[in-house]
């Protein structure tokens, strides 16, 4: 078993030796470390690096490969907008990336960029599912036969390897691709009055992934996918053509009307895995005003590590900025994404890991520290992801194993340690390594010690993972009855209470917002798919699923600040109390930033009073969320959804719908007027919720 | 021919006695008299003469006479039908040999035909007779003799065939004559070759060479005998009976004297500038039903004045019979050759265009006739009946005009469609796919661009020259510009469409590679057109020979390739063309692929058919699909072996597409043979997405069609598109009676889309007699439509018959129809004569000629390829081009005059009419041989190639030098004249006398023996003589 080496581990300098921490295997250290001493610690032994990164020299570096898959069935303006955006990516690209383009429209057409003086391309019909050999043959990837007319002089052997005529390094054909892209035109073909236009997004991917495969198997490689509307042909389709039929909701879901549904996520998903396996990751920029099918093709970015992107208009600042996000770069000038990157987790043993939740396959390593109880992706140890980035986030699940006859020291310690090889965007592989360890302490006679070391966030964030992956796994309902059930279970173990005495039930400051996130997270998107399309569903699952545990939190319940004259902007409760006529509200939900004029505020702006020079400070008043609002837009990776309202305007709805109801139309006048806005909603505020887990904690029932 | 031996007997008509003169006219062969003479002599004298004048169905001949029947060139006069009275075939001919001398002529008339036969002897040359004679002689003790007889003449004639051409000379063959005496008369048959008649030759068909000087070859001769011996040995006697006729005719003592020249046997050149003497540059006006038009070989003016001109309809013949019973009995076929886009010479008025706006043409309820000059208007002018159905029509309130006192309505002359045989409608939307106006049509220009066509320079070559030629799309008279679009493929094993939108900057190809279920990858930029797109097109068509040249592809597909271009089509929903210019046997995988499959152990079996159907059963709905599209395929081939063309040829000829085929082609020689085709193909007058009806007048209809179409039911012609050369034969059935007053109508109605995308009918009416006379018939057959009819019919039949019982069928309708006449219109003679009708004089050696076609000869020396183009090359020939495809033109170069525009007379295409020091053109439409004889004149050989002698010319050259000098000038201005109006550029092959190649030259020779089997046209002659005694027996 080879080891790296980890602040946990025990050594003896003088020998030059260390003990391995999680299997106790004593290892000699190579040459490199000859000269360590207790003073020359190497930073792996020293306790403020848990984590290390190595870099590997050898085998060769691959370049980065972008394939963009552009669907050509937008308008105009859509298209030209994403012409622009897909132009400027070529400037962010180092020089020596391999960049390739598949079009589709009715058909798709694979560019071959190497062309001088005329534009080719492959084109297939968009309603045939090719296999990726038929794929390959038909792309002449695989090798030709030995050339046929031996009174013709051997080829010299310019290209390296076929592929090159799809895949090209930038440097190369930067001109070429750019006016090729500028070419571009709408597809072509006529959409008869009410029809949707004929797009082939299934077949599109399915020869992306198939070139990728034949050409670039186990190379970080980016399928990066654009599409304006849902595939409505070929493998994958997601609806017909005819607009008298709408595209599967929930309802129709729920009542299995969806008829092209499972054929279409069978079809991502083959797509998904392969693509997965090869260490490839998809992007899946959609843009459009209804849904695309991204439900269907969640898989693809889910699996791989990609990107999804989900806004009305390529015409946006939302795409436009949140895609050149994509390409930005860190201090080194090196882009933050790394690629096909595979997580080993290592554990003492007393601890087994029971799984992972996040943009990640499984790599099906049975080892003995995996557990036999699969929490999200389990039965391995390892994981791959095929594309990551600063925020890539994975949850991970362990099971602390209690056997009888080995029971845990006391006073000791149990260690993991996570190892990441990825491919650096700076085309090196490189190895991370980090070490964690922790206390243990006994659940019976040390529970203040649990207690007091209780991250409720983190497990907030965690419950939540798991709660999503089982609402998109299981039947919605039953979801939130298990997390109902474990939340009292917490309550309980961990509560202070008189039995049967609601009014008795205190928590310590360690759990007393965990209620709390509960509440938000049953009415947040990821459990409850009322009022949303399955797209939209998909999307916001897609992000909780990859996002650090801050982002995560928002996402759960979002924040709220107020401002006033009355004093410098506070964050205020996500409750229907604080909307107020005078102040302005300024929410970020993570996917909308919500500034929010109260009434009082929206009349003073409608008359004017920002533009006279007495009344300055209104002027400031009104623009300080502007520039919070900024802020969190320059930081956020995808670019929220923007949303400048006011009262009664019709977009204050994100507000609402957010806010605790503790007024709704049903206890508005019990109340009183004036402090708040009241919510038209049935759904129960967070006072009935935590008066129901108080009265259901202490009781001896459950 | 003239020069030969052949001792002109005296022709004579029957019909008139006193035209005679010229041995030119044939008529019958064999002697009328021989009926008499027992031995099967004929006794020209009495009954010919009698009978011929006055009993003869000519009776009306006289009067047509003139115009009808080109006569003979001297003899103008010819009357329709003259016999040539064979010599004598009986022993007694012996005794006739004195008669060879001259004076013997006035013996012709003389009942011993022995005498006539004689004189012809004398005046054939030495050669012919002697042939004649000896081997006559052997076959008269025994019919078998044949062969040994052959053998015989050989040694005779050979010596004597140098001095032939004079026949004055050489009048040795008297012993011949003797020979004669004995079986069956073997000396009359060299008679009969003076006649014109080649009856003689019976004894042995094979024979055919000994009359030609020039063929020391002797070999051959027996051979052939073989052949036809067995059947000879009966009817041989017969031929030679065959003599100068009516004793009339050969009164005129001096005549025949004079007219030795000419063979004895008919003479197609004669028949052809006997026609055009006599009617040439004149006007033919179409004012009457049933007329005879001149032959196509002529050049007249015709006026349109009530029937459709015959450019665009011939018949077999103008007069039908009655009853079927008749046409049963005549066998002659009752056929139209249509050519409804025919091409109109300038001086002549092009068809009117009549406008009826939404109401559309003007049609009768029953028959759905379109109105025409057979409408009979009645009743005061309200109502009319239809000529065709005989229903009672009210005529429409915009169309009623009032009667003058003819019963004529007065805007007669005005309205094209009451005055004119063929005019043209606008077609209102009714007329139209799916009631929408079509778009303009497209032609897609489809380049092999397989690793063979690149390293030859041919897609060099055609991507230069597309870019000329597009500047000459067709297009409407009035139009500036072509509205035609163009589209641009060119493919190896997968296809590459090209976008070439005029607002791109640079082209743009896609690539499809699932060949298997080919698709259009795009819409908009494919079809532009070629004003607006120019710069592009130019910028792809530099492109193209340099974006293939590393490739290395080996493999071509061709089914997927018509499948896109019609695909293409049927997405911009406008009919067009698909130009495809292909090399090699689709092997690829892929629909449609082929195997090599030439299997020349076929060949004369009962499988041998195989060869010429397609290989895969792809392409015949692929053709359906085309057509149901408008798709049209005209296919360039340039293989190096064998492509199969049975296969890819399928769906040209069925979409009304044309085949080019160049073999073996070389960029630096055969590039201007292949861009003539190019240009002219482009170029030339079509209609698109075109269906065809025939209706006829009640009593009998449309059964049979032939041609580059496709039939879904057994009325509508189809085609995806009809050019100028293309022609639709058409057979026709009795299925009632016909009146000899109201005749025999046919209306040809063509529904098209105009090159500019207007929809359009196009009508052409003709009206024909009808008669219970079969001597009607007879004299109003056309014999260059009949062999239109019968080598389409025949070549069709290939398809599902043995070549072996085609050919039997071939020659017993030609025995048939001529033992039919023999029997109810000629005067009676004896049974040894061979007797044709004036108007089928040449019937024999043009079918022989057909017969001689590679299609139908089953040999395996001739590449399945080849065979398999002519046959499709065959079925959408009009008239004028199957004459001249079958019976090629030769002529002599070396008595050119430089200071005359008119062509040096055409001569008989034979060996013996070449000489040594004679410089030869010879042109079938297809291929063209410059002949040159070892001792071809120095200065001519300088003036035209430019060397100094025979030994330098250079005879891999396809096209002659420009040389200043006027000769040259001269020789290439006679190949343009011949070059033009014909639809395929033919390749020029320089030919050496005695030299290899010669053999090649040698198969166009139809008049003998063939180089791979196929007899000549005398031992044919004698063949159908005998069949045709057998018959009257």
């Amino acid at each position: 078993m080879v080891m790296l080496y980890g602040r946990k581990s025990q050594v003896d300098y003088r020998a030059k030796l260390w003990a391995c921490n999680f299997c106790f295997q004593r290892n000699q250290f190579p040459p490199a470390y000859a000269g360590i001493s207790e003073v020359n610690q190497p930073a792996e032994l020293m306790p403020q690096f848990s984590t290390v990164e190595y870099v590997i020299q050898r085998g060769a570096q691959s370049p980065l490969i972008f394939l963009y898959v552009v669907d050509t069935c937008l308008e105009e303006d859509d298209l030209q907008a994403l012409k622009e955006s897909l132009q400027m990516s070529l400037s962010l690209l180092p020089p020596d990336a391999l960049v390739g383009l598949i079009t589709f429209g009715r058909m798709v057409q694979v560019h071959e960029l190497s062309c001088e003086g005329i534009s080719k391309s492959y084109v297939f019909r968009g309603t045939k599912d090719l296999t990726a050999k038929q794929i390959q043959d038909m792309l002449g990837l695989t090798k030709p036969a030995v050339p046929v007319h031996p009174a013709r002089p051997a080829q010299p052997q310019e290209h390296p390897s076929i592929s090159s005529r799809f895949l090209q390094p930038i440097h190369k054909i930067d001109m070429n691709l750019t006016d090729l892209l500028g070419e571009l035109q709408r597809d072509p073909w006529p959409v008869p009055q009410g029809k949707r236009p004929l797009r082939s997004t299934g077949v599109a991917l399915s020869i992306a992934v198939g070139l990728l495969e034949g050409t670039f198997p186990n190379t970080g490689a980016r399928i990066m996918l654009f599409i304006g509307g849902p595939p409505t042909q070929g493998p994958g389709m997601v609806v017909g053509d005819e607009l008298k039929v709408p595209i599967r909701s929930w309802h129709d879901i729920e009542k299995d009307n969806a008829r092209f549904m499972k054929k279409a996520t069978k079809h991502y998903e083959m797509l998904a895995n392969r693509a997965a396996a090869n260490g490839h990751c998809v992007d899946i920029y959609a843009c459009a005003l209804d849904q695309t099918g991204l439900l269907e093709m969640k898989c693809c970015t889910n699996l791989t590590g990609g990107h999804m992107v989900m806004g009305d208009s390529f015409n946006t600042s939302l795409f436009k900025q949140t895609f050149q996000r994509i390409f930005s770069k860190d201090f080194n000038g090196n882009f933050r994404m790394a690629f096909g990157a595979t997580l080993e987790v290592k554990t003492s043993r007393e601890l087994k890991v029971a799984g992972a939740i996040g943009p990640c396959v499984s790599l099906n390593v049975k080892g003995p520290c995996v557990s036999e109880n699969e929490l999200g992706v389990g039965g391995t140890s390892q994981w791959k992801i095929c594309g990551l980035d600063p925020t890539s986030t994975l949850g991970i699940y362990f099971e602390v194993v209690n056997q009888h006859n080995a029971p845990i020291p006391q006073g000791g310690r149990g260690a993991i340690q996570f190892v990441t090889h990825y491919q650096h965007s700076s085309t090196q592989r490189r190895i991370r390594v980090t070490t964690i360890a922790r206390n243990w302490a006994d659940a019976q006679s040390q529970l203040k010690h649990i207690e007091a070391a209780f991250d409720q966030e983190a497990a907030a964030v965690l419950m939540a993972r798991l709660g999503v992956f089982r609402a998109e796994s299981e039947e919605g309902p039953d979801v939130l009855r298990w997390l109902d059930r474990q939340l009292i279970r917490l309550c309980q173990k961990f509560g202070q209470y008189t039995k049967e005495d609601p009014a008795s039930f205190r928590l310590s400051d360690s759990f007393s917002l965990y209620p709390q996130f509960m509440f938000h997270l049953r009415r947040s998107p990821f459990l409850q798919v009322f009022n949303n399309s399955p797209d939209e569903s998909s999307y916001y699952r897609h992000h909780f699923a990859r996002q650090d545990l801050t982002q995560s939190l928002i996402m759960i319940q979002p924040i709220l600040y107020s401002y006033s004259f009355h004093g410098p902007p506070e964050p205020v409760l996500l409750d229907s109390s604080s909307i107020l006529a005078d102040r302005i509200l300024l929410m970020d939900t993570f996917f909308q930033i919500v500034i929010y004029l109260g009434e009082t505020i929206a009349q003073w702006q409608k008359a004017g009073y920002q533009d006279m020079p007495e009344y300055e400070n209104f002027k400031h008043l009104l623009q300080a969320p502007l520039d919070d609002a900024q802020e969190i837009l320059h930081t956020r990776f995808p670019m929220p959804r923007y949303i400048n309202t006011e009262h009664g305007g019709s977009q204050a709805r994100f507000l609402l719908s957010k806010v605790n109801p503790s007024q709704t139309h049903n206890n508005l006048y019990a109340w009183g007027q004036e402090t708040g806005a009241p919510i038209l909603t049935d759904d129960v505020s967070l006072q009935v919720f935590m008066d129901h887990l108080k009265k259901l904690a202490v009781s001896s029932a459950c | 021919m003239s020069q030969q031996g052949y001792v002109a007997t005296p022709p004579y008509s029957q019909s008139q006695p006193g035209i005679g003169l010229s041995p030119p006219h044939y008529g019958h062969y064999g002697d009328p008299s021989h009926t008499g003479s027992p031995p099967g002599m004929m006794k020209p004298a009495g009954p010919l003469g009698a009978a011929a004048p006055g009993g003869m169905l000519p009776q009306g001949h006289p009067p047509h006479g003139p115009h009808q029947f080109g006569q003979n060139g001297a003899h103008a006069q010819g009357p329709p039908l003259q016999r040539f009275p064979g010599p004598p075939p009986v022993n007694s001919a012996a005794p006739s040999y004195a008669p060879y001398s001259p004076s013997t002529q006035s013996s012709y008339p003389s009942p011993v035909s022995t005498s006539s036969v004689a004189q012809l002897g004398t005046q054939l040359s030495a050669m012919h007779v002697n042939s004649y004679g000896s081997g006559m002689a052997p076959p008269s003790q025994g019919p078998p003799g044949p062969p040994s007889a052959a053998a015989a003449f050989q040694g005779p004639s050979r010596s004597p065939q140098p001095s032939i051409l004079q026949p004055g000379s050489q009048v040795l063959p008297p012993p011949p004559t003797a020979l004669n005496g004995p079986s069956a008369s073997p000396l009359p048959p060299s008679t009969h070759r003076q006649d014109g008649l080649p009856g003689p030759a019976p004894p042995n068909a094979q024979y055919q060479p000994p009359p030609l000087p020039g063929q020391t070859l002797g070999p051959g001769y027996p051979l052939q005998q073989a052949n036809y011996g067995p059947q000879m040995a009966g009817a041989q006697l017969s031929y030679p009976g065959g003599f100068p006729g009516g004793p009339a005719q050969m009164a005129g003592p001096p005549q025949p004297q004079k007219k030795l020249d000419p063979d004895s046997i008919p003479s197609p050149i004669q028949v052809i500038e006997n026609d055009r003497a006599t009617r040439g540059g004149q006007v033919y006006t179409t004012n009457t039903r049933g007329q005879i038009p001149p032959l196509v070989t002529t050049d007249c003016t015709i006026q349109d004045q009530g029937n459709a001109s015959p450019r665009y309809i011939r018949c077999t013949t103008y007069c039908f019979p009655c009853t079927s019973d008749m046409a049963k009995q005549a066998q002659i076929p009752l056929a139209a050759i249509i050519k409804p886009f025919a091409t109109i010479p300038s001086n002549e008025t092009p068809l009117y265009l009549v406008n009826h706006g939404e109401t559309g043409p003007v049609r009768c309820n029953r028959c759905k006739a379109y109105m025409c000059p057979f409408m009979q208007f009645i009743e005061g002018g309200r109502r009319y009946q239809c000529g065709f159905c005989n229903c009672v029509n009210d005529v429409p309130p915009f169309y009623f005009q009032h009667l003058d006192h003819i019963g004529r309505r007065l805007d007669h002359y005005e309205k094209p469609e009451l005055s004119l045989g063929s005019y043209e409608y606008v077609a209102t939307l009714d007329y139209c796919r799916k009631n929408k106006p079509p778009s303009p049509p497209a032609f897609i220009f489809m380049i092999d661009v397989s690793y063979s066509n690149i390293k030859n320079g041919l897609v060099k070559l055609i991507c230069e020259e597309l870019k000329t030629v597009l500047e000459k799309l067709p297009k409407e008279d009035q139009e500036e510009t072509s509205s035609l679009r163009v589209g641009f493929i060119t493919y190896n094993k997968v296809l590459h469409f090209f976008n070439v939108k005029s607002t791109l900057a640079r082209p743009q190809m896609m690539v499809v590679t699932d060949v298997s279920e080919v698709f259009v990858p795009l819409l908009d930029g494919f079809l532009v057109s070629y004003q607006e797109s120019q710069s592009v097109i130019h910028n792809l068509l530099d492109q193209i020979p340099e974006m293939f040249a590393d490739s290395n592809e080996n493999e071509t597909v061709f089914a997927p390739v018509i499948r896109a271009g019609m695909e293409a089509l049927k997405a911009a929903d406008c009919p067009g063309k698909l130009f495809i210019f292909h090399s090699s046997l689709p092997t690829a995988e892929a629909p449609g692929k082929l195997k090599n499959r030439d299997d020349k152990k076929l060949i004369n079996t009962d499988k041998e058919k195989i060869l010429f159907q397609p290989q895969t059963n792809v392409y015949d709905p692929l053709a359906k699909d085309c057509v149901a599209h408008g798709c049209c395929v005209t296919l360039f081939l340039f293989p190096s072996q064998y492509v199969d063309v049975a296969s890819l040829g399928l769906v040209p000829q069925l979409t009304g597409g044309t085949l080019y085929k160049y073999n073996n082609f070389q960029v630096h020689l055969d590039s201007q043979q292949f861009l003539n085709d190019l240009r002219n193909d482009i170029e030339k007058k079509i209609g698109f997405d075109a269906i065809m009806r025939v209706r006829t007048s009640t009593g009998f209809r449309a059964t049979d069609f032939f041609g580059g179409i496709y039939m879904n039911n057994t009325t509508d012609v189809e085609m995806a598109a009809i050019d100028c050369d293309k022609a639709v034969t058409v057979e026709f059935k009795h299925d009632d009676k016909l009146s000899e007053d109201s005749g025999a109508l046919i209306q040809c109605a063509v529904l098209y889309t105009t090159v500019s995308g207007q929809r359009r009918l196009r009508i052409h009416n003709l009206g024909l007699n009808c008669s219970s006379q079969l001597a009607d018939l007879y004299k109003s057959c056309e014999t260059d439509a009949l062999i239109n009819f019968f080598a389409k019919s025949a070549f069709k039949a290939v398809l599902h018959q043995p070549l072996k019982v085609i050919r039997e069928i071939l020659v017993n309708q030609t025995a048939h129809v001529l033992a039919c006449y023999r029997k109810n219109c000629a005067s009676p003679s004896a049974a040894s004569q061979l007797i044709l009708p004036d108007s089928m004089k040449v019937l024999p050696v043009y079918m022989n000629c057909l017969l001689k076609n590679c299609v139908l000869l089953s040999r395996p020396e001739i590449s399945t390829d080849e065979r398999a183009y002519q046959r499709q090359l065959v079925m959408t020939m009009g008239v004028a081009d199957s004459q001249l495809f079958f019976y090629p033109q030769l002529r002599p170069i070396h008595t050119l005059d430089v200071k005359s525009t008119t062509l040096p007379a055409a001569i008989r295409c034979s060996e013996s009419r070449l000489s040594e020091e004679g410089i030869f053109l010879l042109a079938n439409g297809v291929n063209m041989f410059l002949w040159l004889g070892v001792s071809s004149p120095p200065e001519l050989i300088q003036g035209i190639f430019n060397v100094p002698s025979f030994a330098h010319v250079n005879t891999d050259i396809t096209s002659l030098p420009e040389l200043g000098n006027p000769y040259s000038q001269t020789l290439r201005m006679i190949m343009g004249i011949i070059q033009q109006k014909r639809p395929y550029s033919m390749k020029l092959t320089i030919v050496k006398q005695r030299e290899q190649p010669e053999m090649v030259f040698r198969q166009f020779l139809v008049e003998d023996k063939g180089l791979y089997g196929g007899s000549s046209y005398v031992d044919f002659l004698c063949c159908v003589h005998k069949e045709i005694c057998q018959l009257l027996n």
